[in-house]
């Protein structure tokens, strides 16, 4: 069974202690709410476990595998606040180099990846031209076809309709039950089942 | 290798679908040296002596003025972010981006070099070696300039400063590469200048890709 565990992690911003000691550890099939007023560090934790920023001390590792090894970088997928899109490339086209950058194989991407994800008609658009929902529907769209065990999403429910949150709970529901693991940090009420919740 | 393929076609595809931003330093290349006869002097004879210092000096201003936009815009959208957290070796992706760089920059450059040496009354041979030394020393100029600019991401208004970390590590190609021009206009030996050059651009190369990615781990830190 995977084990996500976090060991005795610290982060401080500035002056700020942020939180200092924090463990804890997950196995397959959980769900993570972290929750906290702003500033409170959510971001900086899920950076952490991301592997962008180190932690002032403490360790993160996945099945044995430390925060910023190749083999630990693989098995996350991470979901930060900027959208990832380049406004230049076609929707298609930004799927396709964000798979790429996050899987070795070659990113198994159908026309149905952008339609189940509610854009059908907008497969061959300049992300330019799309509403800020609709760029975080393109970056979302690459969790229908990620293998990543560890799903790392920050505010994810940002920006979408109720259509588009409704296709994000039944995504992260599913990728428990197959095994996978997702932290998440929101403000908002969600109803996903065996979901706990981390409060900074 | 497939992950650098592709990092290189995006960003030219991107540039491309955005002409300005690498045509504006080419054309400030063009413009600038064009300029020079107006306001020295017309004598073919002044204008070939200086043609090596003023094609060297505008083409390393042009190359400084492109450098901003290397990892700006990449910051800004997010997709820096998720290069750095890639599992794929970040000095890869990071040559692959200088690459690009070099392929819209260095190499209209190198191209646009005998029109201009010809407009500064430059003789056959040393257009030749001044094609030779852009080709030689351009692509240093932007593994070089990938550091400064790797270090800078994130910091506003930051035009300055890349001046201030870059020029310094700038000259000794400049001395070397308009030297090489100005001895074979009197036909002298150049090899020293681009074995010089040549080991320059194979320390850049092995070198750049590394520091670059240490500094933008530590940026976007």
């Amino acid at each position: 069974m995977s084990e996500l565990n976090v060991n005795k992690i610290s982060c401080q911003k500035g002056y700020n202690n942020l939180f200092s000691e924090l463990s804890f550890s997950l196995t397959s099939g959980d769900i993570l709410k972290i929750s906290g007023a702003n500033g409170s560090g959510k971001t900086s934790l899920l950076k952490i476990l991301a592997g962008l920023s180190s932690a002032e001390c403490g360790s993160v590792s996945f099945n044995q595998n430390q925060a910023g090894s190749s083999e630990y970088q693989k098995d996350i997928f991470y979901l930060g606040h900027l959208p990832a899109l380049s406004s230049e490339l076609r929707c298609q086209e930004n799927l396709s180099f964000l798979s790429h950058l996050q899987s070795d194989n070659e990113p198994d991407i159908t026309k149905n990846t952008l339609i189940d994800m509610g854009l059908k008609g907008f497969e061959n658009e300049y992300t330019a031209n799309l509403s800020a929902g609709q760029k975080r529907r393109v970056v979302l769209a690459s969790l229908l076809i990620n293998r990543a065990p560890i799903w790392l999403l920050d505010e994810p429910f940002t920006a979408l309709d109720n259509n588009g949150i409704g296709i994000l709970e039944k995504q992260i529901t599913k990728h428990s039950s197959d095994g996978g693991i997702c932290i998440l940090t929101t403000h908002q009420d969600c109803s996903l089942s065996n979901m706990r919740t981390l409060s900074l | 290798m497939n992950i650098f393929i592709q990092t290189l076609t995006r960003d030219l595809k991107i540039a491309l679908r955005n002409p300005s931003s690498f045509l504006n330093p080419l054309l400030f290349f063009v413009i600038a040296v064009s300029l020079f006869p107006l306001a020295i002097s017309p004598e073919a004879h002044t204008l070939s002596n200086l043609a090596p210092g003023i094609i060297w000096v505008t083409c390393m201003l042009a190359v400084l003025l492109s450098l901003n936009a290397l990892f700006h815009y990449d910051y800004d959208n997010g997709v820096l972010e998720q290069m750095v957290i890639s599992h794929h070796p970040l000095p890869l992706l990071l040559l692959a981006k200088i690459l690009s760089h070099w392929l819209l920059t260095g190499l209209p450059i190198v191209l646009l070099s005998p029109l201009l040496g010809a407009a500064l009354f430059l003789d056959r041979e040393s257009i030749g070696v001044l094609m030779l030394t852009l080709l030689l020393a351009t692509p240093s100029l932007s593994l070089i300039g990938a550091i400064g600019a790797s270090l800078i991401v994130g910091i506003k208004n930051s035009g300055m400063l890349l001046s201030l970390l870059i020029l310094p590590l700038y000259v000794p190609i400049l001395i070397f590469a308009s030297s090489a021009v100005s001895q074979a206009q009197f036909g002298l030996s150049i090899s020293a200048q681009l074995y010089f050059l040549a080991s320059i651009l194979i320390l850049s190369l092995m070198g750049s890709p590394f520091v670059s990615a240490l500094a933008l781990r530590t940026s976007l830190e």
